[in-house]
This record gives structure tokens, C-alpha cells and sequence, in this order.
């Protein structure tokens, strides 16, 4: 097997070593649920997420965010427009090839983790690697080093039971990140951590982001939105992006 | 830096084809050329110890909860295992009884009458020289219960009420018929082709009989008498293998009886053939016209039954109503696993939606769920064996039988358990694999 690694997948026919090549192109994407009564969860919208870079997606509840996440993620398709994910066009893929897009180049992390209560840190960041054909003896070891990565080394062993609020979410991100992503979906990231855990884990995704990590993270929080680089605004389904100087 | 492709019209690529083509010209053509370009990206694996390993993850996460799924499955493969080792068992054991004794017996009878109202009494009296003479035959001899005039009883005295009202019955048998009931004798001996032959008042009696008569010993040569006929008590017999009424009887030769009180009456005569191991069937065949060439007809031989229609008699009845019971079992097992499996399928979703996230597809989720209700069941068909075979052990000690087990039971009684769990997993697997992953990771 190939592929896993970066290099592997720069060998790819789309491959995305190219800086060049956004990791996030959606070219009037919208999704329209289709009811009855149809609702316009997310219209037509642009938006292009280059490699390395932090952006987070701000709105009320009930504007849209996690329609956008879940079309970003490719857990749902889009009903218009054209999305590019490392510049592969999603549309044109069959149904386990986007099932094998997002395993192997998005890592979700989510408001509630989503760890499975009866496996260890380590086996709960290893579930990542199961379905990509990494080998098991690979796995442990880059399980570890995540964890390492997410500063939790010290509890690789412990059950998520026995971890605080922010040392899970921080399992949840090292699992995200040991399958090696070209994209990291947060959704709500802080939604269930009081303020200390949720500053660690802010924190932590500065870090990524400083290393090279491309993050989307969605909120409802303006104090979390401040952190990325750009700051997209969504409601009523309405994707905008107020402009505002990130860089040059 | 602000990046803003320009604005596309809006276009719903897969749901209404017939809208206008697009008018965006880069995209059109890589994604006409999709056919033929391969592999965007590896496709999802999950190999097989992977699913093991889940599914015994799985399984193991809710220890109490599985093992109570398993024991419907636990009972039904028990009870099936328990039922075939105990029909093997049994039926081992009758095949050894028959072999000793069944498989070495013929009986031939007189039917001469039913083909013809004048014929007498259809065995010659060499009956039991022109048997002995076949090959395989070990003893032979012709008997029959003698009708005695009423009022006629037997008495270890000339006169007098010694024996009170009960009867005794009087059987006449010729040496041979005597032998080959296998006796054993608690004194003195049988009568021998000498005695017979010269129709000598001898008697032989069964150890009830001698005891109801008073006679405890053969050293003051006691006799018994039939109505006013006195005969010499030469053996008392223990017991017997064959023909338990010798133990009720007086048994007096053939020649003998048929001197005092005529031939036997149409029918009640008799031959008892012992044989060597596997010639009583040939032998059954060859009876008839060894004893009457001119009539064979007028004799009826039995042979030995069969020892599979044997077998088959006994498997029947209360064993198929047994393997119904274990089958009903399975079924309860079945539909507990398939409920479990659902629960934990409901229970389950936001892990479903996170491995779908992580890139399975719905067939790794239905292997998945399939794998662990049939790891299930195969627990549940190997504790279920394990209780079967120990039921046939137990059993088999107690009754001081020689436990026997098909290999083929003991084999597929877990893969029944297997198949069983599958099978129970199918529509909890299917509805598993059916959950939409952006529904599932909502909760
Ligand atoms: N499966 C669905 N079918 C129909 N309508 C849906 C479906 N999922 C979401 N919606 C609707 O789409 C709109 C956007 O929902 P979405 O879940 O994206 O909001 P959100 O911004 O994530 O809200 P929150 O901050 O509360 O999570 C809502 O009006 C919601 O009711
Ligand atoms: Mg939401």
C-alpha cells in the first residue's frame, strides 16, 4: 500500500503536493435539504481555503454551519455547485471513493468528541488508521506520536472516562491528526469546555497552524472566530466574508 | 488576500441533469474525462483481523449484556449436542446388546395350518439333527408349551395339595432347544440326546419353580410329578440368556412330552436357532427347506431385525421432539442476539457516524456489526457444546454407559451457533450500514 504519507500522495493523479492547489474550492457550492418544505441550508457560495491556513466560520444557530461543515467534509453532497478538495472534483467521484477522500484527507474533530468510552487514548487514535490500510505495527507508533504531538503522552493509556474535557477533545485532535490530513474540520471545538480546557485546546490548534496545518473551525463564539487568520461569516444559509486585512 | 473566482450560475450537477450545460469551461473537461482516469484516491480497507479485533472489542465492552445475548444460543446448541450424543450413546449401547444376542437368534414357527387345515404339525422329529447340520449354527432345538388336561397340576408329591392353585407351566424342548437358551445351572445338568432319545421321565426346573415345589437340593434325587406321571429332576437352572419362561417351567423332553401327552398343537411348536455372528440371516433362509425340503412353506423363519431399522426405531419419537426443542432454542437465541444487536446498533450511532467519518463505507460498518453477532454465536455454539458434551459425559457415567459423540456433531454444533448469530445480524448489520453519517454525528 502507498499513499499514507505525503509522499505517497503527491504521486496521486490529483495529487496535492502543488502549493498552489487550494485545499478547499467551492465554486457556487449550495445544498438545499429537500424537505417538504425544502430548506436552503447553505446557498450558492464561493469560498477557497488555501494550504496552511486558519480559517474559522462564524454564525447564530441555525444559520448553516454544520451544513457547511458537513459539505467540507464530504458527509454530504452538495445539491449545486462544484467543490474542490485538493483539487479533486467531488462531484464526479463515486460513493466509496468520497468515503475514502474524506478518511484519508479530513480530520474531524467534534463539539463532543465522539471517543469510544471503552477504548484507551491510544486505541481511540489508532480507529483512524483502521480504515486506510495502515499497518497495525504502524499505527501504535504513530498514535503515539500524535498524542505527544496534542501533549498527552503521559495519559496514552488512560480511558477518555478517566480525562478531562480538554484532554479528550485534545485524543479526538490527535486522532484527527495521526491519519495525516490535508484538512482539519473542528465543529464547535470549545462548545462543551469551560474556559481553561477551551484555551488549551485553542491553543493547541494555533500550534498546528504554525507547523503547517491547515484548520477550518466552526463557532458560534467571536472570542474563537478571533483566532483564525480569515473569518467567514454565515446566515440564513448566506456565506460572506467581511474584508478584513489577515495578510498581505 | 481575498480570493473570489468569479461567480458561477448555480447549477445542481446530479439531481437536475437537464438544466443548461454549465458554462464553466475549466471544470467540463476534467470531469469528462473521469471515466477514464483511475483512481483519485486508495479506497478504503478494513482488513479481516481488524474486524476481529473490533468485534471482540465489541463484544467484550458489554461483558454481562453478552454473555445474557449468548445463552439462548448457549441452550439451543446444548440441547442439540446433548440430544445427538445421547441418541449415539444409547443407540451404541443397543448395538452392542444386539450383537451378543439378538444378531445370533432365529426363530422358526409352525404355520402349516394357515396354508393348509390338514397338515401336521410342520417340524419332523430330527428337526433338530437336519439344523445343527448348517453351517453357523451353534444350537438348535424345537419346544413348545405343553397343553395339559385341565386339572393336571404339577407336585413334587404323588398326591396331595403341596403346590397350592397356582399353575406351573410345562414346556417340552428338545436338548438342543434347551442349550440354546443359554442356561446356567444352579444344580445337577440338563438332559441330554441320550435321555431324549429314549423318552426317559426326566425334567428340568427353573430356579422359581424348584423353590415353589420345595425341592432345595438334587443329592435325594427328588421328583416332581405331572398329574400321576413322576419325572426325575436332573438340573435346576439359575438363569438364562434366552427364552426367560424356562425359569417359570418345567421343561421335559420333547420325545418325552410327545409320549404322554401327544404331538404339539398346530402352531405352538417352535424352533429356537442360536447362530455364529453374522450367519443368522443366511441361515433364517436356509431353516425352512433344511427341515422340510418337501413343504418348506409350512415353516416361517425370523430372521434378526435389521440393526439400522433398529436404530432408526429408537432415534424417532422422543428425540425429534427434543431436536425440536433445541431448534425452537436457537430461534429464541437468534432473535435475542438479532435484539441485542439492534439496541446496540441504536445505541451505537455516534460511533457508527465517527468510523463513516473516518472513512468506512457502509459495508465496513455491516461487517462489522455482522462479525460481532456471529462472534456471539459462535461463544454462545462453543459454550453450548461444551454443556452438551458434559450432559452426554454425566449422563453416561451414571448409567455406566460408554459415552460415544459423532465427530461431525461436535464440529458443527459451534458452527451452528456461528450461522446463527449471522443470521440474527443481518437486519441490525443492514439498518447499522443504512445510517447516513451526517445524521449520526448531529447527536
Ligand atoms: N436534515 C435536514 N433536513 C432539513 N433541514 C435541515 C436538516 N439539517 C439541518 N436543517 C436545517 O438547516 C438549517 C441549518 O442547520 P445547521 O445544522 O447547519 O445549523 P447550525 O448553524 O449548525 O446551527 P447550530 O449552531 O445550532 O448547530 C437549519 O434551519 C436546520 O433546521
Ligand atoms: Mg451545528
Amino acid at each position: 500500500m502507498s499513499g499514507t504519507g505525503e509522499t505517497g500522495r503527491a504521486a496521486e493523479p490529483a495529487g496535492t503536493g502543488d502549493q498552489d492547489v487550494p485545499v478547499i474550492e467551492f465554486r457556487g457550492v449550495s445544498l438545499t435539504y429537500p424537505g417538504p418544505p425544502p430548506v436552503a441550508a447553505l446557498r450558492p457560495c464561493e469560498l477557497t481555503v488555501h494550504r496552511g491556513e486558519f480559517i474559522t466560520v462564524v454564525g447564530p444557530s441555525g444559520s448553516g454551519k454544520s451544513t457547511f461543515l458537513n459539505v467540507a467534509g464530504l458527509l454530504d453532497a452538495p445539491t449545486g455547485g462544484t467543490y474542490l478538495l485538493d483539487g479533486i472534483d467531488t462531484a464526479a467521484l463515486r460513493d466509496g471513493e468520497r468515503t475514502a477522500l474524506r478518511g484519508r484527507r479530513i480530520g474531524f474533530v467534534f463539539q463532543s468528541f465522539h471517543l469510544l468510552p471503552h477504548r484507551s487514548a491510544t486505541e481511540n487514535v489508532t480507529l483512524s488508521m483502521v480504515y486506510s490500510a495502515v499497518p497495525r505495527a504502524e499505527r501504535r507508533a504513530r498514535a503515539r506520536t500524535a498524542l505527544e504531538r496534542v501533549g498527552l503522552g503521559h495519559r496514552a493509556d488512560a480511558l477518555p472516562g478517566r480525562l478531562s474535557g480538554g484532554e479528550r477533545q485534545r485524543v479526538a485532535i490527535a486522532r484527527a491528526l495521526a491519519g495525516r490530513p490535508s484538512l482539519l474540520l473542528c465543529d464547535e471545538p470549545t462548545g462543551n469546555l469551560d474556559s481553561d480546557n477551551a484555551g488549551s485546546v485553542l491553543d493547541l490548534l494555533g500550534e498546528l497552524h504554525a507547523s503547517g496545518m491547515t484548520i477550518v473551525v466552526i463557532t458560534h463564539d467571536a472570542e474563537v472566530a478571533e483566532r483564525g487568520q480569515r473569518t467567514v461569516t454565515i446566515r440564513d444559509g448566506i456565506l460572506s466574508e467581511p474584508s478584513r486585512e489577515a495578510r498581505a | 488576500m481575498t480570493r473570489s473566482p468569479k461567480r458561477s450560475p448555480q447549477r445542481s450537477p446530479k439531481r437536475s441533469p437537464k438544466g443548461e450545460a454549465p458554462r464553466e469551461e475549466p471544470r467540463t473537461e476534467p470531469r469528462e474525462k473521469s471515466p477514464k482516469r483511475r483512481r483519485v484516491v486508495e479506497p478504503s480497507r478494513l482488513a479481516a483481523r481488524d474486524v476481529l479485533a473490533e468485534a471482540v472489542a465489541g463484544m467484550l465492552q458489554r461483558p454481562g449484556r453478552s454473555v445474557l445475548t449468548a445463552l439462548g444460543t448457549v441452550l439451543g446448541v446444548g440441547t442439540f449436542v446433548a440430544i445427538l450424543g445421547l441418541t449415539a450413546t444409547t443407540s451404541s449401547q443397543i448395538d452392542s446388546r444386539f450383537n451378543v444376542l439378538t444378531a445370533t437368534e432365529v426363530t422358526v414357527e409352525d404355520v402349516a395350518r394357515d396354508q393348509n387345515e390338514f397338515a401336521d404339525p410342520a417340524f419332523p422329529a430330527d428337526a433338530d439333527a437336519r439344523i445343527e447340520r448348517l453351517g453357523g449354527v451353534e444350537d438348535a432345538g424345537v419346544y413348545w408349551n405343553v397343553r395339559l388336561a385341565p386339572g393336571t397340576a404339577v407336585r413334587s408329591a404323588p398326591v396331595g395339595d403341596g403346590t397350592g392353585s397356582e399353575r406351573i407351566d410345562v414346556v417340552a424342548a428338545s436338548p438342543g432347544a434347551l442349550r440354546a437358551a443359554e442356561p446356567t445351572l444352579a444344580q445337577g445338568r440338563l438332559y441330554d440326546e441320550f435321555a431324549s432319545g429314549s423318552a426317559q421321565p426326566v425334567a428340568v426346573l427353573g430356579k422359581a419353580v424348584a423353590d415353589r415345589l420345595g425341592i432345595t437340593t438334587l443329592e435325594t434325587s427328588p421328583a416332581v410329578f405331572i398329574g400321576d406321571e413322576p419325572f426325575t429332576v436332573a438340573g435346576i437352572i439359575d438363569d438364562v440368556k434366552r427364552r426367560a419362561d424356562v425359569l417359570m417351567s418345567v421343561t421335559v423332553p420333547r420325545t418325552t412330552a410327545e409320549k404322554l401327552w401327544g404331538p404339539p398343537q398346530q402352531g405352538d411348536a417352535k424352533m429356537l436357532i442360536t447362530t455364529a455372528t453374522g450367519a443368522a440371516a443366511q441361515i433364517a433362509r436356509e431353516a425352512p427347506v433344511a427341515l422340510r425340503p418337501d413343504h418348506p412353506e409350512y415353516l416361517k423363519a425370523v430372521p434378526p431385525p435389521d440393526p439400522r431399522t433398529l436404530r432408526a426405531g429408537v432415534t424417532d419419537d422422543l428425540d425429534q421432539l427434543f431436536l425440536l426443542l433445541a431448534a425452537v432454542s436457537l430461534v429464541i437465541g437468534a432473535v435475542g442476539i438479532a435484539n441485542t444487536t439492534l439496541v446496540a446498533v441504536l445505541e451505537r450511532t455516534g460511533e457508527i457516524g465517527l468510523r463513516r467519518a473516518l472513512g468506512a463505507r457502509g459495508r465496513h460498518i455491516t461487517v462489522q456489526f455482522l462479525t460481532e453477532s456471529g462472534a456471539l454465536g459462535t461463544m454462545g455454539g462453543l459454550v453450548g457444546t461444551a454443556l452438551g458434551v458434559s450432559t452426554v459425559i454425566a449422563v453416561a457415567l451414571v448409567r455406566d454407559w460408554t459415552p460415544v459423540m459423532h465427530t461431525g456433531t461436535v464440529v458443527a454444533a459451534p458452527a451452528v451457533g456461528l450461522v446463527t448469530g449471522v443470521v440474527a445480524g443481518l437486519y441490525p448489520a443492514w439498518r447499522a450500514s443504512r445510517i447516513e453519517p451526517a445524521e449520526a454525528l448531529r447527536r
